[in-house]
């Protein structure tokens, strides 16, 4: 079986922000939407379906909110779908989008991830106790400082790892227009100085609560043509696609570079054709909410051996200028509304190969990786997108 | 398009509640079934894809734990959709008709049972008009009752003849929870529930769930002797301004409906979601069906309905009766928010 190919034509997002007080709920998609739409030089009439995700519903109080959503997104009549994968929905949904393409049975999709978090309490939202479950305890980051404690002692990396992560994604944000936090004045000492939240986790390391959406417009071959010789912008074709799931307690689980993670840099790299990750792909948008996860997925994304990640952060190998730029629009560790953080790591290294990211632009990216997880790090969705037709 | 068909279901025996399980516990057998069934591990499976609601279970990444109900170690390529288990299906669908699988599990389930349901189905309404006014399930559906009741499309007496039959017919079901019914005299003798609907009219709240597997080409057929083969399927939705609509129709069930070919060929069976007894009637009309048509006859949701798997429950049903060679050809169809609001409809055959 060949799948028909798939290509990213519009791409469009918000403006982030803790609070965007301004808009509606369906107003903070159709501003992502539109943009997407305009992008793709399309409108809603032209669109086949439309898919959307997003994380957990208490985050705004509003129950499978996508039958409420369907006339501000012109689904009225089309199919509209809704995804839910915990962390990694934004490109599990993106994925799903393509799939809509893939599967010959539809030609546009509109796809678009939001969470409006200024709406709720994320941290405690996620830590009320469940008869018969694990507890959380004080939010995500309680959770996965223990794994990054254990990297640590795993890897032997020095204990400043986080903070040159955090001061290379939080300035690399402001080149970012639409990022949520601008901070020009942070600095290595202001990093190191901010409060400890979860041991080793500072708060200037841990990512920001965000209002906001991104919205992509993902066409097949012959429509993607068409909107490419409208729009004069080189449509970002989809190389692989790969979702991987585990547990999140299994004997034999190893939660500080977990299988399924693996797997799916495996799946993505052989769909894409890439055998030297790092050679082969010249930018990565990866899912790091808390400073530490980018030497740690470096290593479970096959960029770096074992144990050896947090060398290529410290020798600035993932900076815009190194051999391996990473998180280029500051990342989730700049910008965090959960059910879109995941589509917009996909949706920035389709910008990258577009050639349309502004003042973050990698010079000649041609080749990128999309990253996300969820969960107890046990969800994963990854692509790779690039500027040639597979 | 690939050739994809059913070809195991297996559901839960469903109950009003079950405090003594827990979401992973309640599934876990039904998984294990439909997978004994075809002689399958989840080693088998190419893709899984489940669906459920964080509103029902009460918490957050609530369908995290039911992985554990699947086995998915080592790690599986697996998706979860915020809705019922018959757009998990579609996804799955999409999936193998793409080429990234030939095989998937399915499943849906929910436990209804903690929460005061049709208050808590108010939250799915819009946050700012609706929302505020905690209009529950029930009333929104007495409206729609009243519409039709007003504008002479059904009769309350038509009405309890739907839930009388229906749960006649449960009575041959062996995982339903409403089964018989008294008179439809009187049925109609007893009070409102909410006017004009009487209790009789509205589905039950339920705890439970259902899985499927899917298989393309030659799978299917090594896994099924007769497999209902998926001819058709489409979803589609309406507007959500109730006010702004003709609320007696659903266009989105009419539409899918042309779009999955059901007016193709004669329809052996149909098992039709609709969880309030008018309901059956509006969607009779939108999806063509005449009067010769045999509609649910498991029972349909006023027998059971175990939210975010009472559509694909349908589903199952049809591909069962044509698995078993009772129905040659049969329309299933599956709905998601208030009045019927959002429609899926498959068409399944067998080979002859």
């Amino acid at each position: 079986m060949s799948a028909e190919r798939v290509a990213v034509v519009g791409i469009g997002q918000t403006k982030y922000a803790a609070v965007r007080g301004d808009v509606s709920l369906p107003g903070l998609l159709r501003e992502a939407a539109y943009r997407a739409l305009d992008d793709a030089h399309m409108t809603m009439d032209d669109i086949d379906a439309i898919v959307v995700g997003k994380a957990p519903d208490f985050f705004e109080g509003v129950m499978m909110p996508e039958p409420y959503l369907a006339d501000a997104l012109g689904a009225v009549g089309k199919p509209l779908f809704r995804v839910h994968t915990a962390g990694s929905v934004g490109g599990s949904t993106a994925i799903v989008a393509a799939s809509h393409v893939e599967s010959g049975v539809h030609e546009r999709v509109l796809t678009i991830g939001w969470q409006q978090q200024s709406v709720s309490e994320a941290m405690w939202a996620l830590s009320f106790p469940i008869p018969f479950q694990q507890q959380l305890v004080a939010g995500a980051g309680g959770y996965f400082a223990p794994f990054i404690r254990e990297y640590i002692r795993r890897s032997g990396a020095p204990d400043d790892i986080g903070i040159l992560v955090a001061l290379k994604d939080r300035l690399n944000a402001l080149k970012n227009p639409y990022a949520h936090l601008h901070e020009p004045e942070i600095s290595y000492d202001s990093i190191k100085e901010s409060f400890m939240l979860w041991e080793p986790i500072r708060y200037s390391e841990t990512c920001p609560s965000s209002d906001g959406a991104f919205a992509m417009v993902l066409a097949g071959e012959k429509a993607a043509e068409a909107s490419a010789a409208a729009s004069g912008v080189n449509p970002a074709w989809i190389r692989g696609t790969a979702m991987r799931s585990e547990p999140a307690t299994a004997s034999g689980r190893d939660q500080i570079s977990p299988k399924a993670g693996q797997d799916c840099a495996a799946d993505v790299y052989a769909q894409a054709g890439i055998t030297d990750p790092v050679a082969d792909i010249d930018m990565v948008e990866m899912y790091v909410p808390f400073s530490w996860y980018e030497p740690m997925w470096l290593e479970n994304l096959g960029f770096a051996p074992e144990g050896e990640g947090w060398k290529m952060t410290e020798s600035g190998r993932t900076r815009r200028d190194g051999d391996l730029p990473v998180n280029c629009s500051g990342g989730v560790l700049s910008t965090n509304p959960i059910g879109a953080s995941g589509m917009i790591r996909f949706g920035e290294a389709a910008m990258q190969v577009r050639g349309q990211a502004g003042d973050h632009q990698i010079d000649g990216a041609r080749t990128a990786l999309g990253h996300a997880y969820g969960g107890a790090a046990q969800f994963f969705a990854m692509w790779v997108v690039s500027s040639e037709k597979p | 398009m690939r050739d994809v068909a059913i070809v195991s279901v297996a559901q839960t025996d469903h109950r009003r509640a079950v405090p003594e399980l827990n979401e992973v516990e309640m599934i876990q057998p039904v998984i294990q079934t439909v997978l004994e069934q075809i002689d399958a591990k989840i080693s088998d499976i190419g893709f899984t894809c489940s669906g459920s609601s964080d509103y029902l279970a009460g918490q957050a990444f609530s369908f995290v734990m039911t992985l554990d109900a699947v086995g998915a170690w080592p790690p599986i390529v697996e998706s979860h959709v915020e809705m019922d288990g018959a757009w998990a299906l579609y996804e799955a669908w999409l999936k193998i008709q793409s080429g990234h699988a030939d095989t998937a599990l399915v499943y849906g389930y929910s436990k209804a049972s903690p929460g005061d349901l049709p208050r808590v189905l108010s939250r799915q309404l819009d946050p700012y008009y609706y929302g505020p006014l905690w209009p529950d399930s029930v009333a929104m559906a007495g409206l729609q009752a009243r519409a039709m009741l007003d504008k002479g499309m059904i009769t309350e007496a038509e009405m309890a003849e739907i839930a009388h039959r229906s749960r006649t017919s449960a009575e041959s079901n062996p995982h339903a929870q409403v089964k018989g019914s008294p008179s439809v005299d009187q049925l109609l003798a007893e009070d409102y529930l909410s006017n004009p609907l009487r209790k009789h009219d509205c589905a039950p709240v339920t705890d439970g769930g259902c899985a499927v597997v899917i298989a393309a080409g030659d799978r299917a057929r090594e896994w099924a002797d007769n497999p209902a083969w998926i001819r058709g399927i489409d979803h589609r939705v309406d507007s959500h301004n109730f006010g702004a609509r003709d609320i007696t129709r659903a266009p989105s069930a009419a539409l899918a409906a042309e779009k999955a070919g059901v007016s193709d060929g004669q329809v052996d069976v149909a098992e039709l979601c609709a969880p309030f007894t008018h309901q059956e009637r509006i969607l009779r009309n939108e999806l063509g069906l005449g009067d010769d048509v045999e509609v649910n006859p498991s029972g349909g949701a006023l027998a059971a309905n175990p939210i975010m798997g009472a559509g694909l429950i349908r589903l199952g049903e049809v591909a069962n009766r044509i698995m078993a060679g009772d129905a040659g050809r049969g329309v299933a169809h599956a709905t998601s928010g208030h009045l019927l609001q959002q429609n899926l409809v498959a068409v399944l055959e067998g080979s002859s």
